[in-house]
């Protein structure tokens, strides 16, 4: 019986300790975003700066340089950020003051933001290039963020990949062509393990590389000519170049990591994505940008920008907050910082840190290259963002991964995605020509 | 025979000891030796820069205080609810019982997110969106399933003849249910309390789409984890299991409890 | 049923806490995925039919159960009967195989990541032995991968089926087993005729849970494989997040309902007594 007794004291302590627990929170919780969200102080909600020390340096920089408002820093996964936006608004109790996410995050929820045409009327002075602030208007006639900050995408490469490089060759100016003749060079001489890799884990952004930039290169087009004869060429290249990199590949949601690791030498990534690999050691890295293809050097802009909830509380103090974001100071410390570039006519310093100044000056080229095709994030798309970014993943997981014949898989890819967009009927955006309905011809 | 079984307790203690050694020293090496290959299986290069880096998040305190609170708050509640269910479904066989085991178990079959997004609305209509409360429901939401199922088929094991007799001794039968049931199905209690509190410890999505200013440790730090390099993953993930550790090494105490009598 | 009316007073405090939590966000999710803008519709439903994921899904869920959850119980039901064996450093072995139970799974899909990547533990080992290395997690290897999910799940969840059982393990008494090794009993006759019978609860519990949490499993594999070995509850998270269409999401969360309805009624028919 003594075993009984013993239980029993046993129990009333743990039932003590786990009484004791909801006293504790009695008051629903304690802050873990540095403001309460209390009066007065503002919450910035957003998916960007994941990585934990792009975090703590960005909420450094709003505590230094926003010094009239308070700001709460909230950073949450993209779907979080997606449920608590609607969610909330939704049920017209919003706890959010402001947004900042991607373009395409923001697209989907143009209905939900107030309108922003008297504050970017105030920033006359920050000279927004007017492509992106017609993209803030989300397709519709007001402007519905305001542009926070842009990136793109280059390759990254180890010096020591320079010396497989094909003769004639420059590697600030590559061809598709020469690209996979390096891979393929790189790869003989690694004993058969390539050195070139894609960011086409489940979180890459790998689907840019085709939208962006494989596509335009080839067809001049993203969506008009997603089934040309140009695209098939396109695919059959890609189909080449993927026989030439990293397995490992399909695991990778970001090319620093692998290239730090050296498991590859050469890299496409979002520079944001890529920084990290030369941060040690930025003299054994350059970074260059993307190949050209037949009709040109296609890129794809990366915007990101912050909106407004309607029914936000303390909306002037967000308005004010976001004024400050676009003041040259506070854009020219997240480039410095975070590595994403200014929105504004914000005068790049040349005092930049190494990886960011490798990053600046690949941007920079890629943008001026003379024959550069400009692509956009897709515009109007709303929610549907993400099913069409899917469609250009399934056209690789098809035709590279299960080796599916390249005309019959963009053949029932192009009814998918004219599916949806028949159902948007939306412009095109660039590159291609912006007509009545978009849709792959 | 007994060697045999020494044999094969170190084989075990191997194979699930083995990745909680490498999770302990890949938190602990620096950043540069975790890009090396070969990789070292020994602690050759240690360095608490990226725990330390780890620690000095905004919010990592405050996220343990509600990760705490609404851990044991979840505990609690889903005893004070799921004990008289499991003994119910252990003692009667009433008409629906299995509907309702099925009924509670659906819960558990739908994707988290598919119930928190709902939720989240109701929450906000209420007052319960961003409070520990709200987490609180959900947790225990998720937990009572296996909180009745196990302590259920704990119940069937304790003899009915001990509670009776209790309560031909005057008893009241809440008496003779905490007195003579309750110790001797103090395992499936601690086994199921075990599992409460680290579901609810390690459970994130359910959490963020739940709260906003007032996050819970994981929700706080494993969105954040997620897209950070190799070694702030690792620190993290070590981080997070401390306090799960600890308590089941309580817990544990409770859930072994009986040896001593069965044993004679 | 005279006994119904104390037991409904028992299990009502359950019924209405479920009811008032879950009944509306389950009746709000079961709508979303058969209703459109323009009133019921079964698009989304064929929208995951179309999709070349959702097939190799279900297949994947479908082999992932039937091949880990009989490896899973015989392993925990091993260890359980290790325990009552009482061996030297007993604690610290108990210890040691509860942990994974507390480890989350984002944080054991990283430690086994570590572990088969290419420049993982596992080739830094075979390195040091001479051995040529291997890309485990390969899609062009399927074998090695599905193996590799097959070990991470058994070492991530074997403890949630180890515990349930020495809980029930301890209701067992000693002395029927001593009487039948009295009677020269073996030792695999008890357990397979004395102590797996009194098992049994355990075990049916044991088996349900373990079968629904499979279903909803899906962050190790995701880890270790990206989409190149999907599972059912990773397509939802897919859809939801990635492709933000909550109808098709929970079309696919209705699938691995319908499943688990299934296997549940399946374990509870079987093993009726």
């Amino acid at each position: 019986m003594t075993d009984i007794r013993l239980n029993r004291r046993a129990l009333l302590s743990l039932g003590a300790g786990v009484a004791a627990a909801p006293l504790l929170g009695a008051c629903g919780g304690v802050s873990t975003s540095g403001a309460d969200g209390g009066k007065g102080s503002v919450t910035l909600m957003s998916n960007q700066f994941s990585p934990v020390e792009e975090k703590q340096r960005f909420e450094k920089i709003l505590q230094q340089r926003i010094t009239a408002e308070k700001v709460a820093f909230n950073q949450v996964e993209t779907g979080v950020f997606a449920s608590t936006l609607q969610t909330q608004v939704d049920a017209g109790k919003v706890q959010v003051s402001a947004v900042g996410a991607l373009h395409g995050d923001l697209a989907q929820h143009a209905e939900r933001l107030i309108d922003l045409d008297d504050v970017l009327a105030g920033l006359g002075d920050r000279g927004f290039a007017k492509e992106l602030t017609d993209l803030a208007k989300l397709g519709g006639t007001t402007t519905k963020y305001i542009p926070w900050m842009q990136a793109s995408y280059v390759l990254a490469v180890n010096k020591k990949a320079l010396q497989w490089l094909p003769s004639g060759a420059d590697v600030q100016k590559l061809t598709y062509d020469q690209l996979l003749a390096w891979a393929t060079a790189g790869a003989k001489a690694n004993g058969g393990k390539p050195i070139f890799g894609i960011p086409a884990g489940v979180k890459g952004l790998y689907h840019r590389f085709f939208q962006g930039f494989l596509l335009p290169s080839f067809t001049g087009g993203q969506i008009t000519t997603f089934r040309s004869a140009e695209a098939v060429t396109a695919w059959e290249y890609m189909v080449q170049l993927w026989a030439q990199t990293a397995r490992g590949s399909t695991n990778y949601d970001n090319l620093q990591d692998p290239l730090q690791r050296g498991e590859v030498l050469i890299g496409f990534d979002h520079v944001a994505r890529l920084v990290g690999a030369p941060a040690d050691k930025p003299d054994d890295w350059i970074m260059v940008p993307a190949p050209s293809g037949p009709k040109g050097l296609g890129y794809m802009l990366v915007l990101a920008g912050i909106g407004i909830p309607k029914g936000a509380p303390e909306t002037d103090k967000a308005k004010d907050v976001l004024k400050a974001l676009t003041t040259p100071e506070v854009q020219l410390d997240v480039l410095r910082q975070n590595a994403f570039f200014p929105v504004t006519n914000a005068p790049i310093p040349t005092d930049l840190p190494g990886a960011v100044a490798l990053a600046a000056a690949a941007i920079k080229a890629q943008r001026e290259a003379p024959n550069a095709i400009l692509s956009l994030p897709p515009v109007g798309l709303g929610a549907r963002d993400g099913e069409v970014g899917q469609i250009f993943k399934n056209c690789f997981k098809e035709i590279c991964l299960d080796g599916k014949p390249v005309r019959q898989v963009l053949d029932a890819q192009a009814t998918e995605l004219n599916k949806i967009l028949d159902e948007l009927k939306i412009p095109c955006w660039q590159p291609d020509p912006a007509g009545a309905n978009c849709r792959a011809a | 025979m007994k060697l045999k079984v020494q044999l094969a307790c170190a084989a075990i203690t191997l194979f699930m000891g083995a990745p909680l050694y490498l999770i302990t020293l890949a938190a602990l090496s620096s950043r540069r030796s975790l890009n090396e290959f070969p990789l070292s299986l020994l602690p050759t290069s240690l360095s608490g820069e990226t725990m330390s880096t780890f620690l000095q998040s905004t919010g990592i305190l405050g996220g343990l205080l509600n990760s705490l609170t609404i851990g044991l708050s979840t505990v609690a509640l889903s005893l004070l609810i799921g004990l008289p269910a499991g003994y119910a479904m252990a003692r009667y066989a009433f008409k629906g019982r299995d509907p309702y085991q099925l009924a509670l178990l659906l819960t558990r079959a739908l994707p988290i997110v598919v119930l928190s997004v709902p939720l989240a609305r109701i929450f906000l209509d209420t007052g319960l969106y961003d409070t520990t409360y709200g987490v609180t429901l959900l947790h225990t939401a998720l937990a009572l399933p296996t909180t009745i199922l196990i302590t259920s088929a704990i119940f069937l094991g304790v003899s009915r003849e001990q509670e009776e007799a209790a309560m031909i001794f005057g008893a009241s039968p809440l008496a003779a249910f905490a007195r003579v049931v309750v110790p001797q199905a103090l395992p499936g209690i601690a086994a199921s309390a075990m599992f409460t509190f680290v579901l609810s410890w390690n459970e994130v999505l359910g959490a963020s789409i739940l709260t906003l200013n007032r996050r819970t440790l994981p929700a706080q730090v494993l969105a954040t984890l997620a897209d950070s390099p190799l070694a702030f993953r690792f620190a993290g993930g070590l981080a997070l299991v401390v306090p799960a550790l600890i308590f089941i090494a309580v817990a544990r105490r409770y859930l072994l409890n009986m040896w001593g009598t069965t044993l004679r | 049923m005279r006994q119904t009316r104390p037991a409904l007073l028992l299990i009502a405090p359950s019924i209405i806490f479920m009811a008032a939590l879950f009944l509306w966000p389950l009746i709000a999710g079961v709508t979303q995925a058969f209703h459109g803008p323009d009133g019921p519709t079964t698009q989304y439903v064929r929208r995951m039919a179309d999709d070349p994921y959702f097939w190799e899904a279900l297949r994947n869920t479908a082999l992932l159960i039937v091949v880990l959850i009989p490896l899973q119980f015989a392993l925990a039901i091993v260890m359980a009967l290790l325990m009552r064996e009482r061996p030297r450093f007993a604690g610290l072995h108990f210890y040691i195989w509860v942990v994974p139970l507390a480890i989350s799974d984002l944080a054991a899909g990283l430690v086994w990541l570590s572990i088969f990547t290419d420049r993982g533990y596992l080739n830094s080992v075979l390195d040091g032995l001479g051995i040529p290395t291997y890309s485990w997690l390969s899609f062009e290897h399927p074998q090695t991968m599905f193996l590799a999910v097959v070990v991470a799940e058994l070492w991530r969840a074997t403890s949630l089926v180890f515990v349930i059982v020495i809980a029930g393990l301890q209701g067992v008494p000693r002395d029927y087993d001593e009487a039948a090794s009295v009677f020269g009993a073996t030792y695999w006759q008890r357990v397979r005729h004395v102590i797996l019978p009194q098992l049994r609860p355990s075990l049916q519990v044991a088996l349900i849970l373990r079968t629904i949490l499979a279903l909803e499993a899906f962050a190790v594999a995701q880890a270790l494989t990206g989409r190149n070995f999907p599972l059912l509850v990773g397509e939802t998270y897919q859809w939801y997040y990635q492709l933000q269409n909550p109808n098709v999401a929970t079309a696919i969360a209705l699938v691995v309902l319908a499943l688990s309805i299934v296997a549940a009624v399946g374990y509870l028919r079987l093993m009726r007594p």
